[in-house]
């Protein structure tokens, strides 16, 4: 039903609907003047009356709102989700998205907060390699979202976000709206996302998308943020102008340069002791399959600082166990997109060292993430993982046989050093065995035995669970870890881990996810989205009812200043009352079952959690823990 | 034989060791090893984690953590005499004496997976 009428929320907002009337442009005028708010201050006029634009055929009913096209562009990026809160800011693109795009690819997740729905495609993204979209008002759903941003930043995750706005003065219906309208929407995101646009058409929005999605897919990746106007989802498409939707090429992500690599081949096959580090090195499976290709052909210690799954736990070249050892006789240090390469050092002055990360072609300058600087000898800006290829070739080309048999015996003693150092994580996972609360190491042995025979997938950081499960546990698939949140922001665990099991579903494979506390009780709403999209996931919680890390800050400070070292509990416990995760997870639809104290008591209610994740659901167990 | 001296010593007043430790009593030193967050680190049972070393059972000889205590190195911080007094280390390692042996890993079978 078209008709000429002024704007179309002008009319809504000053007549009803089906009083629609033909109108000039002088009477939008008028309409807007009517409009003049009681306190008598300055009426604001549309664009169309302003200007006095000749009329143009709108509708009260839009057969095809703007909004439908950007689903059109969306699903031409193949999300297969969008992970939201809803916002009147973005009602017309949540509304096309369900009825327009049929609610599939992407599949609305309804999220209790934007920092889940940030959290669940930061883990969405890890698991499936490209990035989640999130969409949120632009002003309070941007802060609630913020610091799963910050946290995907850091973490080299790509995530594509669209923030909803009324930018037209005119077009805002309430103080509400004032409230959350903004100038500069991705202000606020701006120094810890690679690249923003607010577009201005939907030309405009088609090409910023492409534009967007590219830049965030090459590494270093990382989100990227689009204002999506109201104003623009709401009215119609012109019909006068063939929007397209534009194509996104496959990404050849930057290989380290030539000479580079034939250097660091050389000193790489000349070493005694070279050490090859890796934190965030694996974004593929191929990253993984490559990067032992190089370990064992140079027979060389890894040490695996696990921000990915960069290589096998108990591949007999794992010496992350003994990374001080390894480090401090290394005579070639390469490090592979390593985050804090300035901590990774040799005791010995003349150790070449090499970096390849893809950091070096992005920086941003107001958060400091980008660490220490880093001295190094050869800084190989390129992503480690395309290069890798490059690298091991030149390595081929290069080793005699003279250097193959020295590597051999090289591997024969690195991997009897690994076997004693596995054998020496057990001896101290045996320490505090049969402790209640339960010691974080029995924790993570009674798991594994419940999960080593099942295509698994650990969803969670382990820091604080004193990283027994990458000692304890056998790991050799890209997803068998996911690492942690990048940023250190609390709240990213729960959220995430939900996002990296929606990911893994499709896969059949069984999530896990140890969670923290005091993470928990920053999100815990995404337990109803778990419940809500059947997302099967098997949470351990590790109730230690602290924040321990905080408690020993406080200590630390007590000891130096010579104070009172018996109060640090004050501002850290979670005590009193004691929080019931059991219920809390009932609550929200996931089945929950603890406290558990008793150490004996834990396989058992492991094995029936599991029995219900296996059948598509969340379960949650309650494990009163020891601090780390 | 030293294990069979620690798991004897789990007595409340545990008498002074070959090692010179002042004698000390366990329950006491329960209760200030959980006051004093020591448990923060280093466990309830002193079986160390990532924040912490292990300190028990078996620990090492009283004189040496005294000086460690006071003076420690790594990310430990000092607790001078000011914050925990000798008698009261005394009664903490008299606790962490108290504490019984471990299974060994290979008597574990989830260890051996």
């Amino acid at each position: 039903m078209e008709q000429r009428t002024v704007g179309r929320r002008d009319f809504l907002k000053t007549a009803a609907a089906s009083t629609a009337a033909v109108v000039s442009a002088p009477a939008a005028a008028a309409a807007a003047q009517e409009q003049t708010p009681r306190n008598g201050t300055a009426p604001v006029v549309s664009r169309d009356a302003e200007t006095g634009r000749t009329p143009v055929i709108e509708a009260i009913t839009t057969e095809r709102p703007g909004s439908d096209f950007m689903v059109d562009v969306l699903k031409s990026l193949n999300f297969e989700y969008v992970f939201s809160n809803p916002a009147n800011t973005f009602r017309s693109l949540h509304e096309s998205l369900i009825n327009y795009g049929g609610n599939k690819a992407p599949e609305f997740i309804t999220c209790n907060h934007e920092e889940i729905a940030g959290a669940m495609a930061h883990g969405y993204g890890k698991i499936e390699g490209r990035p989640g979209l999130v969409i949120v008002h632009g002003t309070v759903g941007t802060m609630h979202a913020s610091m799963a941003v910050y946290d995907a930043f850091c973490d080299r995750v790509p995530m594509f976000l669209i923030l909803g706005n009324h930018l037209d003065a005119a077009e805002r219906r309430s103080v509400v709206t004032w409230a959350h309208s903004v100038q500069d929407a991705a202000a606020i995101l701006r120094d810890f996302v690679k690249w923003d646009d607010t577009p201005a058409s939907l030309h405009h929005f088609a090409e910023s998308a492409a534009r967007a999605y590219k830049i965030a897919t090459t590494p270093p990746m990382m989100p990227v943020a689009l204002v999506a106007d109201a104003d623009l989802q709401e009215r119609p498409c012109p019909k006068d102008e063939t929007l397209r939707v534009l194509k996104v090429p496959a990404i050849a992500a930057p290989q380290g340069d030539s000479g580079a690599i034939a250097e660091t081949a050389r000193l790489l096959v000349a070493a005694e002791h070279p050490v090859l580090v890796a934190d965030r090195l694996a974004r593929t499976p191929a990253g993984l399959t490559h990067f032992i290709g190089l370990a064992e052909l140079l027979q060389a210690s890894v040490v695996d600082q696990k921000n990915r799954m960069n290589f096998p736990t108990r591949h007999p070249l794992n010496q992350t166990e003994r990374e001080r050892a390894v480090l401090s006789e290394a005579d070639v240090i390469v490090g592979f997109e390593v985050t804090d390469f300035a901590a990774v050092r040799s005791s010995k002055p003349n150790a070449k060292r090499i970096s390849i990360t893809a950091n070096d072609l992005f920086s941003r300058s107001n958060y400091q993430e980008f660490q220490r600087y880093a001295e190094v000898d050869l800084a190989m800006a390129a992503d480690a993982e395309t290069t890798l290829p490059a690298l091991i070739e030149a390595v081929k080309r290069l080793i005699t046989d003279d250097r193959r048999r020295y590597f051999q015996d090289r591997g024969a003693t690195l991997a009897k050093a690994q076997q004693e150092a596995l054998q020496q994580a057990r001896e101290a996972a045996s320490y505090g065995w049969d402790a209640s609360p339960i010691s974080t190491a029995r924790l993570s042995a009674e798991l594994w035995s419940q999960v080593r025979n099942e295509d698994w997938s650990l969803v969670a950081d382990v820091v604080f669970v004193s990283n027994w499960p990458l000692r304890l546990w056998s790991m050799d698939k890209h997803y068998h870890y996911i690492g942690g949140p990048g940023g250190y922001g609390v709240g990213y665990g729960l959220p995430a881990a939900v996002g990296a099991a929606l990911a893994n579903r499709r896969h059949g494979r069984l999530s896990i996810n140890i969670q923290n506390d005091g993470d928990l009780m920053f999100a815990p709403g995404a337990l109803w989205t778990a419940a809500h999209y059947r997302i099967p996931l098997l949470t351990i919680m590790h109730n230690n009812r602290a924040y321990h890390q905080e408690v020993m800050e406080v200590q630390k400070m007590a000891l130096q200043h010579g104070r009172n070292a018996t109060r640090a509990h004050i501002g850290n416990k979670l005590e009193d009352p004691p929080i019931d995760y059991a219920k809390l997870a009932q609550s929200l639809g996931v089945h929950g079952e603890g406290p558990i104290s008793d150490p004996r008591e834990l396989g058992p209610a492991i094995k029936r959690a599991i029995e219900l994740v296996k059948r598509g659901e969340p379960a949650l167990v309650d494990v009163l823990t020891q601090p780390r | 034989m030293m294990v069979l001296l620690l798991t004897a010593s789990a007595s409340a007043q545990t008498p002074a060791p070959q090692n010179a430790a002042p004698a000390g009593n366990a329950e006491n030193g329960k209760r200030l090893f959980t006051s004093y967050y020591c448990y923060a680190c280093h466990g309830t049972v002193g079986q160390g984690g990532s924040a912490g070393a292990r300190i028990a059972p078996r620990p090492i000889a009283y004189a040496a953590l005294l000086r460690y205590v006071r003076k420690p190195a790594g990310g430990m911080p000092p607790y001078t005499s000011k914050v925990i007094a000798d008698q009261e280390l005394a009664d903490i390692y008299a606790f962490l004496r108290s504490l019984p042996p471990t299974p060994s890993a290979q008597s574990i079978p989830l260890l051996n997976q």
